[in-house]
């Protein structure tokens, strides 16, 4: 108990008593490893999301058949052995062709989350820092946003020929108001903080103090954004599609499959079931991921006990 | 027996790096009637004292071992309907700040009655009236109006008078005044004191009072008790602590302040410093908590914790040298 | 007297309210309203007031992070007020800032190198990259942080570490003044007495003078030459710090000193205690702005505003107040005489 007591005790000296501790001991772990386990929100979104990737990069190699090979003489086949989802109303396997689906899926959320970040950044920091352009891009964004995303997505698609990459560019479109808002947000409070002000002080030039003090900043509640777009647009993708306002019926989206399959729905509701829970794990999972990079990249949490 | 008697209070968190031992075996009492100040720097474990006394602390993380007596019953062992009927009631606290307090969304007058209408069970009418009772005890001019106002409608000192009317409605035993005026402006805060000193005799709760600013303990405390890493390293009257403080700690502190008027007595020294960083309380502390900022740091010091000896009559501090250098010297 | 390092001049800042639908302009924050000092050279004067009475806002204009709504600043001859942004970014390097907040002051995504090269780099200051590196390590050595902390993050420093890193980023630009705003207010007794060491040592090894704003009349003291009080956005008073101190001519000054806790339990002092709460700097009060919380208020402080004036029985020279009740025979006048003594109890215990 004493190992590191060399000083002899004098006598008369009055010891203080030792105080236990009161709970178990606290197995500090540093690293990956620590990082997952103090945020398992992270560590189980985070798997989910590289799942899904993993199943959408590799979809040929796991699907059985070609997910839009025609097969008349299988059609609405129950799930089993050989066709796992079942098959649909045209004898296409629902197996091969959810997992084709997580393709659309996630291209669609992560190029819109990708595209309506960089766009709503842009032009939230120029209407955070010029004043004359905010009046007149806010305003233009109030009456964007006073338009529902899903309406205003379908009347942009409405005037396109549907493509995944119409699809994308009309979700993005809908995004960006509520990037640049929040972005503009962020930026006018960082722009208050002493250290602006001190970069200010000592000479910085505006573009300078946007590139190096307000950017980065911005990064930590964009990215957290960022994944909510992202679940958002995959939910999107799948309404535009099962409406037929999407994807186009020869590429198999979740969407598309779900829209197909409603028909049957009361007598093989499986053709529904399959890709409606994949979208709804690959939902959640983003969800995770974002909630736990929100908690994580609070500033506040650094100063916890 | 003594109102309140702290027995070997830890309260430690459980944080993802290890366990943060916020306050390690902390003993005092404080007698009815009497205003007993805890003082120390950010991080020193007093406020947590005073969460603990409440009971207040989230668990988990936190835990909470010792005895907290209150009239002889013990707070750790109430059940947390016990713990209810006690705060707010005869135990109360005022909080430093007066704005996140104060429910923005509630009069004046329903907040300082809620307590009432909760405790003593008054009808609405009679706890609006002994509202109206408390702002003039407090010193709100115009208190039949000020009553049905909403908290932004007042301005920080009076927001604090409100508080302590709150505090003060239920007549409790003891007042526990976190920081009481740290946040408000030195003019607001003299009228706070006096306010405070007033009450103490016309009230008679004890008065648990915690703060960072040695200037606002000489002006209101009775005794003092000094705080450092979690542990109480010195307990005096008031006088005795600032006119013979015996724990280099107590001392570093009160060296390391300017004193006022000192352009006037010509006496412009350099401010000594209390070189160095509280210590991290999640590592285990072998010695005396100080002996890393410590100008009579010996061997001694880093590996036998001093206990808490009666260094004079009613004089307690936590140092292998506070005694012995007086007998040297005298 | 040769001429000083800065002169403000009626110096004016005016916050518009807005509201309603088109946003137009329905009243002002007069936060500083008229106010004028000076500052020569090596000399730090204390800025000293409650909250919102526009210390902060004096600083923060100085510094032109903001437009100034009227008023002449001369900083080392140039007058800077309206100067455009251009001319003025070379002219930024001699009057640099330390602010209150340890935390938010420095950017949390810059390592302390970056945050200390900034300024070095925006003024041109080093020849080459061994130039840079040699003023960086003499930054370090100069706020006594070791030099090897210099690639680390901001948030691996303690609070009173950060403000040396702030103080270590004014120092940079290699300033003739540096404005102080609330850079101790912030830190624990024991830290304060640390960095408050650390800037007088600074300011005589650099010769620096200092704009020192602060509430906290104790560290003033220590730390200042003069003292300049403000309430509601004007100065009410100006004098060496003994002089104030020990003979407060402002109504104001003399509550603030009586008000101050002093460590010295029992201690016999002359308690003023003010009523009420400081007025609205959207409505000041007309004449005195002072009249409204003033023990000695009478008719005259109601309607005419005073003007700061030399006072005759001051302690020392330079010593002005803004009070009509410098008009009145010394028999009539409650602040005649040197009560610094009584209200801070200097001597008692």
């Amino acid at each position: 108990m004493d190992g590191g007591r060399t000083a002899p005790l004098p006598p008369g000296v009055n010891v203080a008593p030792e105080m236990g501790d009161i709970m178990p001991p606290v197995k500090a772990k540093k690293g990956f490893i620590g990082f997952l386990r103090r945020n398992p929100t992270i560590a189980i979104g985070g798997f989910l999301v590289l799942l899904m990737v993993f199943v959408a990069v590799f979809a040929p190699y796991l699907a059985h058949r070609d997910p839009t090979a025609l097969a008349p003489a299988l059609r609405t086949r129950e799930p089993s052995a050989q066709f796992w989802f079942g098959t649909d109303m045209l004898g296409r396997d629902v197996y091969s062709r959810v997992l084709h689906g997580a393709r659309v899926s996630l291209t669609v959320g992560f190029s819109v989350a990708f595209c309506a970040s960089v766009i709503g950044l842009a032009i939230g920091l120029v209407s955070g820092f010029i004043r004359l352009a905010d009046s007149i891009i806010m305003r233009f964004m109030d009456g964007m946003m006073s338009i529902p995303p899903i309406l205003l997505a379908i009347a942009l698609m409405a005037l396109t020929r549907g493509s995944v990459g119409n699809v994308v560019l009309a979700i993005t479109i809908a995004e960006i108001p509520r990037v640049s808002r929040l972005v503009r947000g962020v930026v006018l409070s960082l722009r208050e903080q002493p250290y602006v002000d001190a970069a200010v002080a000592s000479g910085t030039r505006t573009p300078m103090i946007i590139l190096r003090h307000i950017l980065p900043n911005t990064l930590a509640p964009l990215t957290v954004q960022a994944t909510y777009i992202c679940a958002s647009a995959m939910i999107t993708e799948a309404i535009l599609s099962f409406i037929g306002a999407g994807t186009p019926p020869i590429i198999p989206s979740w969407g598309n499959i779900m829209a197909e399959g409603r028909a049957l729905w009361q007598v093989k509701p499986y053709i529904v079931f399959f890709p409606a829970v994949f979208l709804s794990i690959t939902v959640l999972a983003v969800n995770l991921l974002g909630d736990g990079l929100r908690d994580a990249l609070d500033p506040r949490m650094a100063k916890r006990l | 027996m003594a109102l309140l008697e702290v027995e070997n209070l830890q309260t430690h968190f459980r944080t993802p790096d290890g366990i943060n031992r916020a306050v390690d075996g902390v003993n005092f009492h404080v007698n009815a009637g009497e205003t007993v100040a805890i003082v120390g720097e950010s991080g020193c474990g007093k406020s947590v004292t005073a969460m603990s006394i409440l009971r207040l602390i989230p668990e988990p993380p936190g835990k909470i071992a010792g005895a907290i007596r209150f009239n002889g019953k013990n707070l750790l062992d109430a059940s947390d309907k016990e713990m209810r009927a006690i705060r707010g009631n005869e135990i109360s606290m005022i909080f430093q700040e007066p704005m996140t307090s104060l429910n923005p969304v509630l009069t004046v007058g329903r907040q300082i009655g809620e307590t009432l209408r909760l405790h003593q069970g008054l009808s609405a009418q009679a706890a609006e009236d002994r509202a109206v009772e408390m702002l003039k005890l407090v010193g709100i001019p115009e208190p039949q109006r000020r009553v049905k106002e909403y908290p932004h409608q007042l301005s920080g000192g009076m927001r604090q008078r409100v508080m302590i009317a709150i505090a003060l409605a239920c007549n409790p035993k003891l007042l526990i005044a976190d920081e009481p005026t740290t946040a408000l402006d030195v003019t607001i805060q003299a009228q706070i004191l006096e306010l405070m000193r007033d009450l103490k005799h016309r009230v008679g709760a004890a008065i648990v009072l915690i703060t960072h600013d040695l200037g606002v303990v000489a002006e209101v405390a009775e005794r003092v008790i000094v705080m450092y890493a979690g542990r109480k390293v010195e307990e005096a009257a008031v006088g005795p602590l600032f006119r013979n403080p015996r724990h280099p700690y107590t001392q570093g502190l009160l060296g390391s302040m300017p004193k006022l008027g000192s352009s006037l007595t010509g006496e412009e020294t350099r401010l000594a410093e209390i070189p160095g960083l509280v210590p991290s309380l999640k590592k285990k502390i072998p010695g005396c908590v100080f002996a890393s900022r410590c100008p009579k740091v010996t061997d001694l010091c880093t590996q036998y914790a001093p206990a808490l000896e009666e260094k004079a009559p009613g004089h307690v501090a936590a140092c292998h040298y506070a005694l012995r250098e007086e007998v040297v010297a005298a | 007297m040769s001429q000083p390092l800065l002169q403000v001049n009626d110096l004016k800042k005016h916050f518009p309210i807005k509201a309603g639908f088109l946003g137009g302009t329905t009243g002002y924050v007069y936060a500083v309203d008229g106010v004028s000092f000076d500052i020569a050279k090596g000399e730090t004067l204390s800025l000293v007031g409650e909250s919102g009475c526009g210390k902060s806002t004096v600083g923060k204009a100085l510094l032109r992070l903001f437009p100034l709504t009227a008023g002449q600043v001369v900083l080392g001859g140039d007058r800077i007020d309206d100067m455009p942004n251009g001319t003025l970014r070379p002219l930024r390097r001699k009057m640099q800032v330390v602010f209150q907040d340890p935390f938010s002051s420095l950017n949390p995504r810059m390592r302390v190198r970056d945050i200390l090269a900034e300024p070095i780099r925006n003024f041109g200051l080093a020849k080459d990259a061994a130039d840079l590196e040699k003023r960086l390590e003499g930054l370090m050595d100069k706020v006594r942080l070791p030099r090897d902390a210099i690639n680390r993050w901001p948030h691996e420093f303690s609070g009173g570490q950060r403000q040396r890193i702030g103080i270590a980023r004014a120092l940079a630009g290699e300033p003739d003044l540096i404005i102080c705003d609330e850079a101790v207010s912030a830190l624990d007794v024991s830290v304060k007495a640390q960095i408050v060491n650390l800037l007088q040592d600074l300011q005589t090894e650099l010769g620096l003078a200092m704009l020192f704003i602060s509430h906290d009349l104790a560290i003033v003291e220590h730390m200042t030459h003069r003292v300049a009080v403000m309430y509601l956005g004007k100065i009410v008073e100006v004098a060496p710090k003994r002089s104030l101190f020990g003979a407060p001519k402002h109504p104001y000054t003399e509550a603030l000193l009586s008000a101050v806790p002093v460590p010295m339990p029992g201690a016999a002092r002359e308690r003023i205690i003010l009523k009420g709460d400081v007025p609205s700097p959207i409505n000041p009060p007309k004449g005195c702005r002072f009249h409204t919380r003033c023990p000695y208020a009478f008719d005259r402080c109601r309607t005419e505003e005073p003007q700061l004036r030399p006072v005759a029985d001051a302690l020392e020279g330079g010593h002005i107040a803004a009070c009509h009740l410098h008009d009145r025979p010394a028999g009539e006048n409650p602040l005649s005489g040197a009560k610094g003594a009584q209200l801070l109890a200097v001597g008692s215990a």
